[in-house]
């Protein structure tokens, strides 16, 4: 009928599911517009986009938890109406949610009968779920509380869950945000087997590398449109990103000129003991930090980046003022409000909840790191049109794309709420900066606005201290790179000597030279 | 003995009714739905329930009665709570405020009024036991469906799957939500089913409790059930346990007094409340993460669509 061979590989026969001029609006908007996408069997597709162009919506529409507003769905030939996820779920259509639709309270067994249909015992399923998992090698207890788990167990659950439907088509919405990269590794070796089982697969990601490596197909979206059907193995990851963006993706570039001054943040031997009980504890850290100078805090999560964040910010005080001094200024024992007078920012990991309060406005929000020392409190009033003009700011200078102009926090999209947030500190003209995991799940466009804004922050006169996972990202913006482990802080490397070997070494607790060990990294 | 047996059934009788009300919240709560307004659904309750005893002579009409109005209290909830997204705990208290109005004014025409009470069990030789036969054998049908009913509800929670379903529900109506279930609508029921209890918790008092209806007649039983449900940190057997415990409390109040104890009776009114707040600071240090209560509780919840 329409189109009936997209491609010379698949000609006759017809694709395992189809969708034709899929459009959902809300309102005004158009969420998707118009898309056409074939998914076939044995075929690992990825769906590429920026947050907010259409992704989610589209698969939320094939798994039948939205319906369209236009257009129509196939699955194996047939025109189909999908009125919840069970009918798409007994079709042999599977999803891995991006946000886990996990219960926390309830035990992994129980979880996992949710997901199913519920026609055979809850002792089969569980005997069921143990054969699956050790088949696929995916171990779980059955018996633990979600909440016990690690994230990367979470997502165990997930996959477990929809493997259990035997599905033929099986979506993930970016799986391996929330993975560390040898996890990401385990779920590439399953997906493969899926694959290789006949098994199709849909998946979410804006991490072009990995779509590079796994994939067999790539639609990308923009603004709710598809731009394109392509092999990714035949692009090259710029090509895809500008595809993504519909530009060139800026190449953040240092100034010329960058001069470092006075220290400003300067932390000596500072030790802590754990806040809660599975917290690490800070041995012994020390790092000077000028003016001008960005410092990369590398290192496998919850080695006491976290703790060190906290320390710093003065979420949790140390017992000696003289182990943190910002300014020149004993600052150990000071909160964190006093701390931000002396000129410092922080901008934490968890966007939602610690960096901003998700059910507030942005003006609000602005307000609460602002009150202190951005003259948005007038005589003990707030000062309503200040917090709104801050909002402005950062909506201007960093490109943040919201509804209206002053929304709820949770209302963002991760990567403009990210924008937000760091706008929001830097608009401060802070002497200061401590941030952490500034682009954790954030779009590229999005990322690179950020990095280049705190390198001309850095530019400006400021320090920045930088946490990260992300190896690349520390590369392409620190000057001196230092890897936390147990809760010991390396020597920092010069960044044109911190190759990835010597950082893995120091993320793995080695040393890189032996002399060393005894006292800088220990045991 | 004999002092110790009329105790002893004085407190199954103060029991019962926090025990059936409470059972109900405990369901509501399960689903995420904090339902203030169980005071309010009783009080109404036993208004009606008394009307309809006192109208057609039968006890078991009186009960369904307040069953029936328990019931359309608690939709009155469910239209604003659920259906509107309005805030609960609001909700809830208003719908306690009007209960209590409402109540005053269909049992306006009962006062003074009085009914036959609603039969115990006699069963030969077995309640002629001394001590345990009356306590056993001996009570109202109410006493016995309370506790069928608990133990239904810890079937229904732990072992059916609609159990499971509703207490995913109270744990994240989100994911609930992704996965394809109706929130909303598995609320509903779990706040009819709070209401249905309530308002045959609130019939018992006047049919079985005492043999007349009087304006304000459950006198805070209803908060002492709202309690209850926390002390029993949402679980059915501890909320047998408490049931009893908090009963005995009232019942023990009374005979201190009688004896001159000296303990103010304010006090002994006040230890259900004080008993609650330790058991909650108790079980949050005993437990290291997770959530005791249902972690989506008193949440709106509007679906996307």
């Amino acid at each position: 009928m329409l189109d009936p061979t997209p491609n010379g590989l698949h000609s006759g026969e017809s694709p395992l599911l189809r969708t034709i001029g899929l459009t959902k609006r809300y309102g005004d908007f158009l969420a998707n517009d118009s898309i056409d996408i074939d998914i076939w069997p044995k075929e690992i597709h990825a769906l590429l986009g920026e947050n907010g162009a259409g992704k989610s919506t589209l698969v939320k529409a094939i798994y039948g938890l939205i319906q369209p507003s236009a257009g129509e769905i196939r699955w194996q030939g047939q025109p189909i109406v999908l009125s919840g996820p069970s009918q798409a779920r007994s079709r042999g259509i599977g999803m891995v949610f991006q946000h886990f639709s996990l219960f926390d309270n309830l035990t992994v067994a129980e979880n996992v009968a949710l997901g199913l249909d519920g026609r055979e015992s809850f002792k089969d399923m569980s005997a069921r779920l143990e054969q699956v998992s050790k088949t696929y090698g995916l171990p779980l207890d059955p018996r633990r509380e979600v909440w016990q788990l690690s994230v990367g167990e979470r997502q165990r659950i997930e996959i477990v869950r929809a493997l259990m439907q035997d599905p033929k088509f099986l979506i993930l919405d970016e799986p391996t945000a929330v993975l560390t990269p040898q996890e990401a590794d385990q779920l590439f070796i399953v997906l493969e087997r899926l694959k290789s089982e006949g098994r199709a697969i849909l998946y979410i990601s804006h991490k072009l590398d990995e779509v590079k490596r796994l994939c067999d197909t790539a639609t990308i979206l923009r603004g709710g449109k598809k731009i394109q059907t392509c092999n990714p193995r035949l692009e090259t990851a710029a090509s895809l990103a500008r595809m993504m963006v519909g530009s060139e993706i800026r190449q953040v570039k240092a100034a010329a000129g960058r001069r470092t001054t006075v220290p400003r943040l300067v932390v000596n031997d500072l030790s802590l003991a754990p806040g809660e009980a599975h917290g690490v504890r800070l041995e012994h850290i020390s790092f000077e930090l000028k003016g001008g100078e960005i410092l990369g805090i590398a290192g496998v999560a919850g080695n006491g980046q976290d703790e060190l964040f906290a320390a710093l910010s003065g979420e949790r005080l140390a017992k000696d003022p003289g182990t943190v001094v910002i300014e020149g200024i004993a600052a150990g024992h000071l909160s964190i409000t006093q701390r931000r007078k002396l000129g410092a920012a922080f901008v934490p990991e968890e966007r939602l909840g610690h960096g901003t309060a998700p059910r507030m406005k942005l003006s609000e929000n602005a307000l609460l790191t602002g009150h202190a020392a951005s003259g948005m409190v007038n005589h003990g009033f707030i000062d309503t049109a200040a917090t709104l003009k801050t909002v402005d700011r950062a909506t201007e200078t960093f490109d943040v794309r919201k509804a209206k102009r002053d929304p709820e926090a949770a209302s963002l999209s991760g990567g403009n709420l990210q924008k937000f947030i760091v706008g929001r500190e830097i608009l401060r003209n802070p002497a200061v900066l401590v941030v952490s995991q500034p682009t954790w799940g954030v779009d590229a466009g999005a990322a690179a606005v950020i990095r280049q804004a705190l390198l001309d922050l850095a530019t400006a006169g400021a320090a920045v201290l930088v946490t990260s996972q992300d190896l690349d990202e520390l590369a392409e913006i620190a000057d001196r790179i230092a890897v936390m482990f147990h809760g010991r802080l390396s020597a920092p490397l010069a960044a044109s000597d911190a190759t990835r070997e010597k950082l893995g070494l120091l993320m793995g607790g080695s040393s890189l030279e032996p002399k060393e060990a005894a006292h800088a990294v220990g045991a | 003995m004999e002092l110790v047996e009329a105790i002893i059934l004085a407190v199954l009788a103060a029991s019962t009714p926090l025990l059936i009300a409470a059972t109900g919240e405990l369901v509501t709560e399960r689903s995420g739905v904090l339902n203030l307004g169980v005071e309010g659904m009783m009080i109404v309750g036993a208004a009606c329930g008394f009307a309809g005893a006192w109208l057609t002579g039968s006890i078991l009409i009186g009960a369904l009665f307040g069953i029936v109005a328990g019931t359309l209290m608690s939709l009155i909830f469910a239209l604003m709570a659920l259906g509107l997204a309005v805030n609960q705990v609001a909700t809830g208290l208003a719908l306690t405020i009007l209960g209590i109005g409402l109540s005053g004014l269909i049992g306006a025409g009962f006062v003074g009024e009085r009914i036959t009470p609603a039969a115990h069990l006699y069963i030969p030789g077995l309640t002629d036991i001394p001590l345990i036969g009356r306590v056993l054998f001996g009570e109202d049908a109410f006493v016995y469906f309370s506790l069928a009913l608990i133990v239904g509800v810890w079937w229904f929670l732990y072992r059916a799957r609609p159990g499971l379903i509703l207490r995913a529900c109270g744990d994240s109506h989100v994911s609930a939500h992704a996965l394809g279930y109706p929130v909303l609508r598995i609320r509903t029921f779990a706040v009819m089913f709070g209401g249905a209890c309530a308002g045959l918790a609130g019939a018992y008092l006047p049919l079985a409790y005492t043999p007349f209806f009087i304006p304000g007649m459950t006198a805070g039983r209803g908060w002492i059930a709202l309690a209850l449900v926390v002390f029993s940190s949402w679980r059915p057997g501890r909320l047998v346990v408490g049931a009893y415990l908090f009963g005995a409390v009232t019942i023990l109040q009374l005979h201190a007094q009688g004896w001159g104890v000296g303990i103010p009776s304010q006090f002994m009114s006040a230890l259900p409340y004080l008993a609650t707040v330790i058991v909650l600071v108790l079980l949050s240090r005993a437990r290291t993460g997770g959530s005791t209560a249902p972690a989506a509780l008193g949440t709106v919840f509007v679906p996307d669509r």
